[in-house]
């Protein structure tokens, strides 16, 4: 046997242009072992890569088995476009042994970093060949990487190894004078190439560009590379697949972070050739598809003017920001709105990863196992309701448990409409665990490691995804419900942005009672909603100033929902604060007048006035007659009586002087216009139910026949003073 | 010496085209004056003796000049004030060195602006002959292989706007009464600007615009530069109207600029609070007239300072163009924006004082 060959391929993270030559170098050099960067503790995970249920995108997740995994957790993630993925699904076709080289996870955890986190390095460690591509002119690396890298190399004499000699040789010059912090993995890395040259005759090590001159040969002597890992404390990680998105691949700072076109890149990737043309007809047909016309014509002009920019900015070949730019001015009518689909769509793109079902521990599925045991809530297979005691410590963590895996799209339990209805204490849910959620945690595990934290994930996508106001406030109590103060900035911030863009006023009345409420009971559960305040006080404001053009010039049925919202922002505005509240009936009392209110809310804001108190009965009394006299159409004056009166009969039964007030109003009403009020009239009281409308009746009538009597004086009453005695007891307030 | 109040591009900076060409040594397209490098260096400057025509970002330029390269035409879209006019002019005036072959859309352009019209009294005298008709700019810059500039296309009326869809497909036009056609020579090509805000006034048809790729040319991309071309202008304007100098009042044009951008962008400038956009433009132009009308204000009846009651009205007048949707915008911008934000106070008063 002849000396062991050691070749080493210098890669870009996520550079298809490196993945494509990783696959020509493996298949020309068919080595016995393929050595990766990454953490070694996942060599057990590689055999996955055959199963068909694994697909890229997904990523390698290392946790700490003991502690909080999630702020620990640390991932690698792969696309299909991988250098790293390309190289094991080369290994495991082939049968030939895969071994990631880097420093072990586990001492990388008890040194306290992340391990994958690279986002602090400078960038030029992080993507040299990037900046190499960036000094020559290109601002897509990649297609640097396939005009000089590939067809000045590869493509003259046939020899796949040729791109990563000329990178090595790159690599020597740019790394030269700068120290590297990266001793320890580069010495871990020299200690696995040597204890492979020694079992295997061929060797390939697959590691980003920058380690290469770290790992050429001469080594330095292995003593030395011992004594820089002597001594190395450890913790005990795991690790798995989690399935992984290109959207995530693109926001990911870490690993391989800087991939802001991960559709892009799989493009290249997979793209057999007449790589601009065939991206362009990607393009139509995305924006065909939202019925956006975009004929061939489009497609052969885009591609042109592509080609003339790449020429125009002296480069041999059109990159993504030519295609972007020809995508503007041609398919898209210079619209950033489509340019924006088209980025989302395609240049990101929305592929999702997937892992087979058997994979070994996720970790969310582990840390909701231990949830569920720590609280004493096994799930059973069968349904079962439950009752929770929000002032238990027990029953309030359960109830968090229940709402943050809703948020997962995991409904173990559901909400049911609680029967006993003692309080806001008490939550009732309907149980029931289908097998089917064991996948959806997997599913789930992408968002993060224990549930808290993926609901907080979730929590903050959903946010960033809501079309509606409705959505976000709904949203906004399922963070404060879930327990979840990592979102929930985010999602207030999602609902501060919505509500200023919102030009509904209706739609921001329907918000408010809500999240009033919410905020009433947000205390009940002990979480901090002082900025959940402050926006609803904004919202509060937004609603005063365009109240007015909100209540007017509306027809019958939008008046009529309008009057319902009134009602719920004036019943929601009390929890709000006392200040809240005179600003409201302020708002109120400013449009009250205006003769373009339609008769219902005209009526009701003069009762929600007189019933706070800033109406006196005079002014109402006037305002009542106004409206019957002959200037006002019977129909709005119908109305309006019906906003006044609203809210059955038996406020008009306790609230003594209202009644009188609309009883002289009656009385007053001229024989001639009687005929003609009538109908209106029995319209509004025909609506209450039976027994107010007698008891009504009885009490004008006792009036009548006291001679207008004055209202009951309140004083000593017989039979009231019997129970007085036992209510001051109950009260413990003496009578001295 | 000329007495005229302004200059073509091409006259204007003729030393500077000069300078470009002897030094051009890279591929012209055919009928270009210059190579569409140089062309792009011409619109943005090379911070030596090239001035800047077009401060933004190069993308832009680029495509626009590699789409005229690729023989598309050319349309620049973009809220008014954005210097469309001015960009076209340069584009015209380096590519084929004449910027005068211009139609100026308007509700009431003919065809003939766009084709040909007679001269009616050759036409009465010797019949339809070539000496009676009367050529338009855009086949006078297809017979000399030159550059048609159409200013404001979307003003145009559809139908008129439809007779450039021959001439950019065909590179013909026909003269049927003739029985000839004017072919275009190379290097011919139109450029059109049309105003954002009248989408939808007269839409282009999609046949038409399919024979466009389009540029939209953006506002001043951040508040330092657009403050900057705000001084500049209003200190100009105030030496063409002769007022007196008046003390420097960064802070007033600063405050000015920041209420038009955040509008503008339905976002505070700290990004922190979305906001409403007027329906107004609430372009940089505007911010200029509003900076202008407080100086005439301060100079003619207040103390000689520009203070933040003289600007507060203009402001408001062009802010609320519409009584309605506006009114609330510009309410909600005061009450949740403007009150809260320190040394503000005085220009929130002078807001209020003028419900």
């Amino acid at each position: 046997m002849s000396e062991p060959a050691v070749h080493l391929l210098g890669i870009r993270h996520h550079g298809p242009g490196s993945a494509r030559a990783v696959a020509r170098a493996l298949e020309q050099v068919r080595p016995d072992i393929v050595l990766i960067e990454g953490p070694p503790e996942a060599d057990p995970l590689v055999a996955w890569a055959l199963d068909d249920g694994l697909r890229p995108p997904v990523a390698l997740l290392a946790y700490p088995s003991s502690g909080d995994a999630a702020a620990k957790a640390s991932f690698w993630p792969f696309g299909e476009f991988s250098p790293e993925w390309q190289a094991i699904r080369w290994a495991v076709t082939h049968e030939v042994p895969v071994r990631f080289i880097d420093l072990p996870a586990a001492i990388r955890f008890a040194a306290g970093s992340d391990p994958a986190d690279e986002s602090t390095v400078d960038s030029v460690r992080q993507d040299p060949i990037g900046e190499l591509a960036s000094a020559a002119g290109y601002d897509d690396p990649e297609r640097w990487w396939e005009d000089v890298v590939e067809h000045q190399t590869s493509t003259v004499d046939g020899d796949a190894l040729a791109p990563f000699e000329a990178i090595a040789a790159a690599m020597g010059a740019v790394r030269q004078g700068t120290s590297g912090d990266d001793e320890r993995r580069e010495a871990y890395m020299r200690q696995q190439i040597r204890a492979a040259r020694k079992a295997f005759a061929t060797v390939v090590v697959v590691c980003g560009a920058w380690h290469v001159p770290a790992l050429t040969d001469p080594l330095p002597p292995a003593a030395h590379d011992t004594r820089t890992l002597k001594g190395l404390a450890r913790t005990k990680v795991n690790l798995t697949w989690v399935p992984w998105t290109h959207g995530r691949l693109a926001s990911w700072r870490g690993y391989g972070a800087g991939v802001t076109s991960p559709g892009w890149y799989h493009h290249l990737f997979t793209a057999p050739d007449r790589v601009i043309e065939r991206w362009l007809v990607a393009v139509a047909a995305v924006l065909r598809a939202e019925g956006l016309p975009v004929s061939s014509a489009h497609v052969i002009e885009a591609v042109r003017l592509a080609q003339a920019l790449a020429t125009l900015r002296g480069r041999p070949l059109a990159g993504l920001a030519e295609v972007t730019d020809a995508t503007r001015a041609v398919l898209c009518d210079g619209d950033e709105l489509r340019v924006e689909l088209v980025n989302r769509r395609l240049v990101i793109g929305e592929r999702l990863g997937e892992i087979p079902a058997d994979t070994p521990g996720v970790p969310l599925a582990r840390d909701l196992a231990a949830t569920q045991k720590r609280l004493r809530f096994p799930p059973s297979a069968g349904t079962e309701e439950k009752r929770l005691d929000l002032r238990r410590e027990i029953d309030a963590d359960r109830s968090r448990l229940l709402h943050r895996l809703r948020l997962l799209d995991v409904p173990w339990g559901k909400p049911v409409e609680d029967r006993g209805g003692r309080g806001t204490f008490w939550e009732a849910w309907r149980l029931e665990w289908q097998p089917e959620f064991a996948v959806d945690v997997i599913a789930a595990s992408a968002y993060g490691a224990t549930v808290p934290a993926a609901a907080t994930t979730r929590a903050v996508e959903l946010a960033g995804a809501a079309n509606t106001l409705g959505e976000v406030s709904r949203l906004v109590q399922r963070c404060l419900l879930a327990d979840l103060p990592g979102a929930f900035g985010r999602v207030l911030r999602a609902l501060s942005d919505r509500m200023a863009l919102d030009t509904d006023v209706a739609h921001l009345m329907d918000a408010l009672p809500e999240l009033a409420r919410t905020l009433r009971y947000g205390d009940v559960r002990g979480t901090d909603v002082a900025s959940l305040r402050v926006v609803t006080a904004t919202m509060l404001t937004r609603i005063r100033v365009g109240f007015a053009a909100a209540v007017t010039g509306l027809d019958e049925d939008a008046a009529r929902a309008m009057k319902e919202r009134v009602d719920a922002v004036h019943s929601a505005v009390p929890l709000l604060s006392e200040e809240a509240l005179g600003e409201w009936l302020d708002a109120v009392a400013k449009v009250a007048d205006r003769a373009d209110l339609p008769g219902l809310l005209g009526g009701r804001f003069a009762r929600l006035l007189h019933d706070a108190g800033r109406l006196d009965r005079d002014t109402v009394g006037r305002r009542l007659g106004a409206v019957l006299t002959v200037g006002v159409p019977p129909a709005h004056g119908a109305a309006w009586i019906e906003g006044f009166v609203a809210g059955g009969g038996l406020v008009l039964l306790h609230d003594e002087p209202l009644l009188r007030l609309v009883d002289s109003w009656l009385q007053g009403i001229p024989a001639g216009n009687f005929d003609e009020v009538l109908p209106l009239l029995r319209r509004t009281f025909g609506a209450f139910p039976a027994p107010h409308r007698r008891a009504i009746g009885e009490r004008v009538r006792r009036w009548d026949s006291a001679d207008a009597a004055p209202a009951e004086p309140a004083g000593p009453h017989e039979r009231g003073d019997l129970v007085l005695p036992t209510v001051e007891l109950l009260l413990g307030v003496g009578r001295g | 010496m000329t007495d005229v109040v302004r200059r073509h591009a091409e006259a204007e900076y003729a030393t500077e085209l000069a300078l470009l060409a002897a030094g051009d040594d890279r591929p012209k397209p055919p009928g270009w004056k210059l190579s569409p490098q140089a062309v792009v260096t011409y619109l943005l400057g090379d911070g030596d003796v090239i001035t800047p025509k077009y401060i933004g970002p190069r993308r832009l330029m680029e495509v626009a000049v590699a789409t005229l390269a690729t023989d598309r035409a050319l349309l620049l879209l973009g809220v008014p004030g954005t210097a469309k006019t001015w960009v076209s002019e340069h584009l015209a005036a380096a590519i084929s060195g004449d910027s005068t072959l211009m139609v100026q859309g308007t509700a009431g352009t003919p065809e003939e602006a766009i084709r040909y019209g007679w001269n009616y009294a050759r036409l009465l005298a010797e019949g339809p002959t070539r000496a009676a008709l009367v050529d338009s700019p855009v086949m006078k810059a297809m017979a000399g292989g030159g550059i048609a500039r159409v200013e404001e296309l979307t003003r145009i009326p559809s139908d008129v706007q439809d007779s450039l869809i021959t001439v950019l497909s065909e590179k013909v036009l026909p003269i049927p009464e003739l029985g000839q056609e004017v072919a275009a020579r190379k290097g011919f090509n139109v450029i059109a600007t049309a105003n954002d805000r009248d989408r939808g006034v007269n839409e282009l048809s999609s046949a038409l615009r399919r024979r466009f790729n389009t540029v939209v040319l953006p506002v001043p991309a951040d508040a330092e530069q657009e403050i900057d071309i705000v001084s500049r202008r209003v200190a100009d304007l105030g030496r063409a109207l002769e007022l007196p100098d008046l003390p420097p009042a960064y802070e007033e044009i600063r405050r000015v600029v920041t209420v038009f951008r955040e509008l503008r962008a339905g976002v505070t400038e700290d990004g922190r609070t979305r906001l409403k956009s007027p329906s107004g433009t609430m372009s940089t132009a505007e911010a200029i007239s509003v900076l202008v009308n407080g100086v005439v204000l301060a100079t003619h009846f207040g103390d000689g300072v520009l203070r933040a009651g003289d600007v507060a009205a203009g402001i408001v007048g062009a802010v609320v163009k519409d009584p309605v949707s506006d009114a609330v915008v510009w309410q909600e911008y005061l009450e949740t924006v403007v009150r809260e934000r320190d040394g503000w106070r005085d220009f929130y008063r002078a807001a209020r004082s003028g419900e």
